[in-house]
């Protein structure tokens, strides 16, 4: 049934999957590359939960098929841990300011909140704020994400 | 990393022995797998020969099916069943669930059949080798259906002569509560100063966890057994529930709750099509998983909220509170989940917060070709959310200030222990001392000044209380009680197994604090885990804010059982009494003297494997269960919301410039916890009053079944929380907790209303309906005769 061939770069690794050409990217990552950690909240790109990093931007897995990702290098939940079980320093942020309850958002909260530093190293509430508003989360009230957010950057600063 | 630290209400510890860890900001054992993306939701489980369901819905909102034709899903390469209603609602026996204790006549059906009664009710189930082949196949089901005009709203269900919603029943009336006769209020009402009356609506919203639900069910014909993993608030009711529908014998079904992604009420009780997927693979003998998709939880997953509520109050010159009656509508939807009626509750919680004397009640239920009614955090808050928005309008109808119209009518201290007009006694609670802490917070006498000056320039600035009384630790019926297994291993190491599970609410570590107190152990030794009905003992599930009273008295109890064992092992072996022993990081001493002393895992082995080294008689090995009930049905906390908004008098648009809290939920086992539950509680009651709305046209459509028309807060929209909290420890547990999971959510709605209102009163102006979109804000506006300024 119309399979093809998707070559792409996931979490530093080279990959090859064949897939429907319709499938999206998020259910290949999930489904044929057992990377559960992209959630998939919503599949019509609001909710944000399903997000990931495609050549270095932020993007949601829902919206796209995964053929649309030959070539690519695609980063997911899995690989932005600081390794050997570590967290990475948003993931450590999201730990200590309380960033999450259920966890079902945080993936994608995590993928994003990484792009959004990236781009904007020195945020102050407003940026940080809006930054967010792509991504939903219903557990926390984004109190403890907000409050994330500014401790990872100014975790960063100091560096 | 879980080290406790100093700061937060870590004074509350001084009230119990010994604590290290309750009170304390300890972080979350939950944490490093949900950041990591090695959580285990419902949708990460899988199993060989998975197959996969998908469900064609209704379109119609009333109708007979004229013509359902499968026969071209049926023949698509990759289906492998199609089920009709006529296929499973025979095969299903029994539909009430744990909570009602027996048959209820709660309409219940798992796909339509003969007719459709909403618009997204079950039609037929797919089954296929992949979901994208389930959902082809559903395109080419061919569906008639004769429309009849639905019933939506209240107003409709109640007309005379209006057609039931279910034909084998006589009416709309779901539930009634009746008003008792009162002649002494009558006569309250007529020698009254004031008598104020005020019809408030309530809009339909719904829970919305960014989890939708599912379900992956495995029947082992061989064994007659069924292995279930589904989404839930709780693994034992989906157990029993299903036991009696398909007649399996209850120690044969076997269901686990692995991580879960929100709950609120949604996920508290089986749904049809949940049971309809358990069925289909039972028939098939083949594993089957459904994951609801978004439109599917926004058109079928269960609606909340949707109430009418007409109250008069007569007081006298000063204000107070004479007499109260009321009347209720609730739309409960054509299929509404167990417990989603809370119209007798919202009678009992009416008084809340407030010296009422005197209270005359009804209510009814009714069913509407509408999605179902469900449960929602604080399922009963159309008390609060009319009684707060009453005092407001009384107090302006009386020219008094809303902040002094609720000090003279307040229950004060003094008064305690108090009985309500309805029979609630509160004893340890601080509603006014709530009240005072969030009118300073929210410094609400220089707001009044600030206020006049904006008017003065054109901007438009409310404030707006939301004052109550949360009935937490709810135990009634099965929800009386929960269980612990609370073991030390070979090697010392502790593990909490309980009743109920955690679907968001930091379980894992608040738990673990308690255990690990009472065992004078690190938190990190301890391990919690729940959800699985082959190790857990039975248990209601996590709602109605009972975790913290119940759960956690388990887990103490069960505790504080295995240390006096440990100690009498350890008083053995060291020839000491027990009470001049001490456990402090997993070693046994003898106080004041630094030797000799023994370590926890060296009597955790002893335990189990040399009888001699225990005191005669006693029984080895160190495992401990206990079943915990609260010594009342209710635990009372208390709180007050007041937030401060500003309304763009050009576009209607809210902003919210503050969000002050006090609350009072006892001591506090993990303060980052109560401020997490708090502020998301808040933030559904923004998103519900300003944004969501579960909106039907006249035909009974859906109108907001995705995420661009059904809107939830973002981070933009909610503002920063502000806490305050007072510490009154409740009696009815030993730990002095009350539970707030639902608070937030309860004080929110009427204080955001009642600030919005507040910033357009002087107008005369105010809302009648929810959400007040930037459009409702802005007709409010033009109704005020306010021009549109250019920018």
């Amino acid at each position: 049934m119309n399979e093809m061939t998707v070559s792409v770069r996931v979490n530093g690794q080279p990959r090859e999957i064949r897939v429907e050409a319709r499938k999206l990217l998020a259910d290949a990552l999930r489904e044929d590359l057992g990377l559960t950690g992209t959630h998939v909240g919503c599949e019509h790109g609001v909710c944000g939960a399903c997000t990931i990093l495609l050549d270095g931007d932020a993007v949601r897995a829902c919206l796209m098929f995964a053929v649309q990702a030959e070539g690519c290098d695609v980063v997911t939940i899995e690989g932005v841990a600081g390794g050997a079980g570590a967290m990475g320093d948003v993931q450590q942020a999201m730990h200590e300011c309380h960033g999450l309850q259920c966890g079902f958002c945080t993936p994608g909260f995590v993928m994003s909140i990484t792009a959004f530093l990236e781009q904007h190293p020195n945020p102050d509430e407003r940026a940080i704020r809006e930054g967010l508003s792509g991504n939903l989360c219903r557990c926390t009230g984004y109190v403890g994400i907000v409050a994330a957010v500014k401790a990872a950057a100014s975790a960063r600063a100091r560096r | 990393m879980s080290t406790p630290e100093d700061g937060g209400a870590g004074g509350a510890s001084a009230l119990v022995g010994g604590n290290r860890f309750v009170g304390q900001r300890v972080q979350r054992r939950e944490d490093a797998r949900l950041l990591s993306g090695h959580g285990r939701f419902v949708d990460d489980v899988t199993v060989p020969g998975l197959l996969h369901v998908a469900f064609l819905r209704s379109d119609f909102a009333s109708g007979t099916i004229t013509r359902l034709d499968v026969e071209a899903a049926r023949a698509l390469p990759g289906v492998v069943g199609v089920f009709l209603g006529s296929d499973l609602n025979p095969a299903v026996l029994e539909t009430w669930v744990d909570y009602e204790g027996g048959p209820r006549g709660r309409p219940f059906r798992v796909l339509a059949e003969g007719d459709v009664r909403f618009v997204g009710e079950p039609v037929a189930l797919v089954v296929a080798v992949s979901r994208y082949i389930a959902e082809d196949a559903c395109e080419l089901i061919e569906l008639e259906v004769a429309a009849t005009h639905p019933i939506v709203g209240h107003d409709a269900a109640l007309a005379p002569g209006a057609r039931p919603v279910h034909p084998e029943h006589s009416s709309n009336i779901a539930e009634t509560v009746e008003a008792a006769a009162d002649p002494e209020l009558d006569r309250i009402f007529a020698s009254a100063a004031h008598v104020i009356s005020r019809t408030f609506d309530q809009h339909r919203y719904a829970c919305v966890p960014m989890e939708c639900r599912g379900v992956v069910s495995v029947w082992n014909p061989a064994l007659g057994e069924l292995e279930v993993h589904i989404s839930t608030q709780g693994a034992h009711g989906v157990r029993g529930f299903l036991s009696r529908a398909l007649d399996v014998p209850e120690n044969r079904v076997r269901v686990v709750m692995g991580d879960v992604g929100g709950g609120f009420g949604q996920k508290m009780f089986m749904l049809p099509d949940e049971v309809g997927v358990v069925l289909a693979g039972k028939l098939l003998g083949r594993p089957v998983k459904w994951i609801e998709d978004r439109r599917e939880n926004l058109m079928a997953g269960q609606h909340a909220r949707e109430d009418r509520m007409t109250v008069s109050w007569a007081l006298d010159d000063r204000g107070m509170i004479l007499g109260v009656r009321g009347d209720l509508v609730a739309d409960v939807g054509a299929f509404p989940a167990a417990g989603s009626s809370s119209i007798g509750f919202v009678g009992v919680v009416f008084p809340g917060p407030y010296r009422i004397p005197r209270m005359q009640y009804s209510a009814r239920a009714v069913y509407t070709n509408t999605c179902g009614r469900s449960a929602y955090r604080g399922p009963w808050l159309m008390e609060s959310v009319v009684r707060e928005q009453m005092m407001d309008a009384a107090a302006a109808e009386m020219g008094i200030d809303p902040l002094e119209m609720r000090r003279r009518n307040v229950i004060t201290d003094d008064l305690l222990p108090y009985t309500t007009a309805t029979g609630m006694v509160y004893s340890e609670t601080s509603i006014a001392a709530s009240l005072e802490q969030a009118a300073t917070m929210i410094g609400y006498d220089e707001f009044r000044t600030q206020q006049a000056e904006a008017r003065a320039h054109g901007k438009l600035l409310g404030i707006g209380f939301g004052l109550y009384v949360e009935p937490s630790g709810l135990a009634s019926g099965t929800m009386s009680s929960e269980a612990a297994v609370v073991s030390i291993g070979m090697n010392g190491k502790v593990q909490a197994v309980m009743s109920s599970g955690s679907h968001g609410q930091s379980l894992e570590t608040t738990i673990a604090q308690v255990v690990a107190d009472r065992l004078g152990i690190d938190v990190d030794d301890v391990t919690v885990s729940q959800g699985d009905t082959a190790s857990a003992p039975f248990g209601p599930g996590t709602g109605g804010s009972r975790s913290a009273v119940i759960l956690s008295g388990a887990a103490e109890a069960a505790a504080s059982k295995l240390r006096d064992k440990v100690l009498a092992i350890a008083a053995h072996q060291l020839e000491a009494a027990v009470e001049d022993l001490q456990i402090e990081a997993g070693r046994i001493t003898v106080a004041g003297s630094p030797t000799p002393s023994i370590t926890l895992a060296s009597v955790a082995r002893a335990s189990y494997r040399d009888r001699s080294a225990l005191p005669p008689g006693a029984e080895m090995g160190l495992e401990e269960k206990v079943r915990f009930s609260p010594s009342s049905g209710i635990t009372w906390s208390n709180s007050c919301h007041a937030c401060v908004c500003e309304v763009d008098p050009r576009t209607g648009a809210v902003a919210l410039l503050r969000y002050v809290v006090s609350e009072d939920c006892g001591r506090m086992i993990n303060p980052d916890v109560v401020e997490g539950q708090i502020a998301g509680g808040v933030a559904q009651g923004i998103g519900g009053v300003l944004l969501e709305h579960c909106a039907y046209d006249d035909h009974g459509n859906p109108l907001n079944v995705t995420f661009v028309d059904y809107l939830l807060p973002t981070a933009v929209d909610v503002p920063t929380i502000e806490y305050g909290h007072i510490e009154t420890p409740a009696t009815t547990n030993p730990g002095g907790y009350k539970g707030m999971g639902e608070g937030g959510a309860i004080g929110s709605p009427p204080a955001v209303i009642n600030a919005v209102a507040d910033a357009i009163a002087h107008l005369g102006v105010r809302p009648l309906r929810q959400p007040l979109s930037p459009m409702a804000v802005r007709a409010l506006l033009d109704e005020a005769g306010l021009a549109v300024s250019p920018a």
